[in-house]
């Protein structure tokens, strides 16, 4: 009677992690064999503890490199209180480049780019759509993954014209009447900010 | 005055007021004893009923710190989900390599600053001290940044001289991104490092945390591993879009990410400690329900003993008067 039992307490618990494959959170649970390497040498110095989890265990793999070019550019669009796109399929996104506007359309080389203020553009099909970005990193992968991280952003249709010529003006005189260098460079990027919400709005 | 204590009795002597009408005053000043004939020795039952009094206060409160840490575990939880996005691009681009060989580590412990909320404390304690076990060597040297009050306390016991900065009182005003990346900001000035570990414990569930340990490596480590080929092998076949040189746009890249995870890594710890802070006062209310049904039955056991033998006196009183 007891060996019954105690089969059955054992054959248990894997029917019950197979069913428990996404439990109650909502991240994703995808553990690769990359860091194998560091839970093996944490378990050698430290056996009692498990090892802890890294980033990649909470990461959805992407996919590799296909051998053609792909029809359509998967964008990411995150800032730090929301994921504004994320995985969205577009066919071209306009990002604004420290060297300029930069066009990215499915199958562009893999790039590294940092954002400076301006606008930026989705555009699905006939859809177009607009945001102002404070600043940020653009990643252009080689499987036609855009990730776009900036810090702030906003629809081009939710900014208020009237503010932005008055924080134009109020910091075109603190730039000139700045003293030290921190108050000139604060000065200069508040200048540069307004500039570009204004050809935002205007262009 | 008689009434109110008739009401602490707990009316149980209603039969015996007539007699006992002289004596209640009496009795009402003498709170330990209770109410019975003069001269009668009787069992205090003050004591468990006190208990009781202490226990019960203790319930209600740790059930409404449950009920505050949930509303606050509500409000948390949405801004950390939100923000999970972020640090997932990073990791994309420079893959995660916690197994990397380095000499300068800087360890950074996330905890919190109020008690009261399980193991996870410990938990982000223990494996920071491992990290420093692991990453120790002849040439290798650890340092910690803490932020946080319990981990700080923990760590100064025996690792005070590698604390090079702590930092408490975050959760003061709301948590946000402005008041992350000056930390981070702060950091970087600071501490010399080559690579940063971030330790905190992810939020799963309400019941689950997992500790984690994110990897940011300085720019000279990343140009050094993309070198040397692996997860960053491929680093190289990307261009670099704007400013001069590809060291500029890889520090800026390494500062952005440091605050990027910083704030994910936050927000998860805040969302861990006000869901274990749930589960303990939730355990912590039912062990004092249970606490307090024991000391019912014995209260109430106690109280039966004293009036058995009160009646068992007084009928053997009453007894040897008549025969």
């Amino acid at each position: 009677m007891f060996r019954h039992l105690t089969t059955r307490i054992l054959s248990r618990p894997t029917t019950v992690t197979a069913a428990r494959a996404r439990p109650f959170s909502t991240d994703v649970a995808a553990a690769p064999a990359a860091d194998e390497a560091f839970a093996e040498a944490w378990k050698k110095v430290i056996p009692n503890i498990d090892p802890p989890k890294t980033p990649l265990h909470f990461m959805t793999p992407r996919p590799s490199t296909p051998s053609s070019i792909p029809t359509k550019l998967t964008v990411n669009f995150v800032l730090p209180y929301a994921s504004e796109l994320s995985a969205k399929e577009v066919d071209m996104v306009i990002i604004p480049a420290t060297t300029g506007q930069m066009g990215v359309l499915p199958g562009h080389v893999a790039t590294i780019a940092e954002l400076k203020p301006g606008v930026m553009s989705v555009h699905e099909g006939n859809d177009v759509t607009k945001y102002f970005v404070s600043s940020g990193f653009a990643f252009i992968h080689a499987n036609s993954y855009a990730d776009v991280i900036a810090v702030e952003a906003v629809p081009i249709d939710q900014i208020d014209p009237s503010q932005v010529q008055k924080g134009l003006a109020d910091f075109t005189q603190k730039l000139s009447s700045a003293s030290t260098d921190l108050e000139k460079a604060e000065a200069q990027i508040g200048v540069d900010v307004h500039s570009a919400l204004n050809s935002a709005l205007t262009g | 005055m008689a009434m109110a204590a008739l009401k602490r009795e707990g009316k149980r002597f209603a039969p015996l007021i007539a007699p006992n009408r002289i004596n209640t005053l009496r009795s009402s000043l003498a709170p330990s004893e209770e109410q019975a004939p003069f001269g009668l020795r009787t069992i205090s039952t003050q004591v468990v009923r006190n208990r009781m009094k202490s226990v019960k206060s203790i319930q209600k409160i740790t059930k409404a710190m449950k009920m505050v840490a949930a509303s606050k575990l509500r409000a948390i939880q949405v801004k950390a989900e939100n923000s999970r996005g972020l640090w997932q691009p990073f990791t994309a681009l420079l893959g995660d390599t916690p197994s990397v060989d380095v000499k300068k580590n800087v360890i950074v412990t996330i905890s919190s600053d109020k008690g009261l909320c399980g193991g996870i404390n410990s938990t982000s304690v223990k494996t920071s001290k491992a990290m420093h076990k692991l990453n120790s060597g002849p040439d290798k040297e650890n340092k910690y940044v803490v932020l946080g009050e319990k981990a700080k306390v923990q760590l100064i016991r025996d690792s005070r001289k590698d604390i090079e900065i702590s930092i408490t009182e975050l959760q003061k005003y709301p948590l946000n991104y402005t008041q992350v990346s000056v930390l981070a900001d702060d950091v970087l000035k600071n501490v010399e490092f080559d690579a940063l570990r971030i330790v905190f414990n992810k939020f799963h569930s309400v019941v689950s945390f997992m500790p984690t340990i994110a990897t940011v490596l300085s720019p000279e480590m990343v140009e050094r591993e993309a070198e040397a080929g692996g997860m960053l092998g491929n680093l190289d076949s990307y261009e670099i879009e704007g400013g001069e040189t590809k060291s500029e746009i890889l520090q800026n890249l390494g500062e952005f990410q440091f605050s990027c995870v910083m704030f994910n890594a936050v927000l998860e710890n805040a969302c861990s400690e006000q869901g274990a802070r749930m589960s303990a006062m939730d355990s912590s209310s039912r062990n004092a329900g249970e606490m307090l049904d024991r000391l019912t039955l014995s209260y109430n056991r106690t109280r039966q003993a004293s009036i058995t033998t009160e009646l068992i006196e007084i009928i053997s009183g009453a007894s040897a008067l008549t025969g």
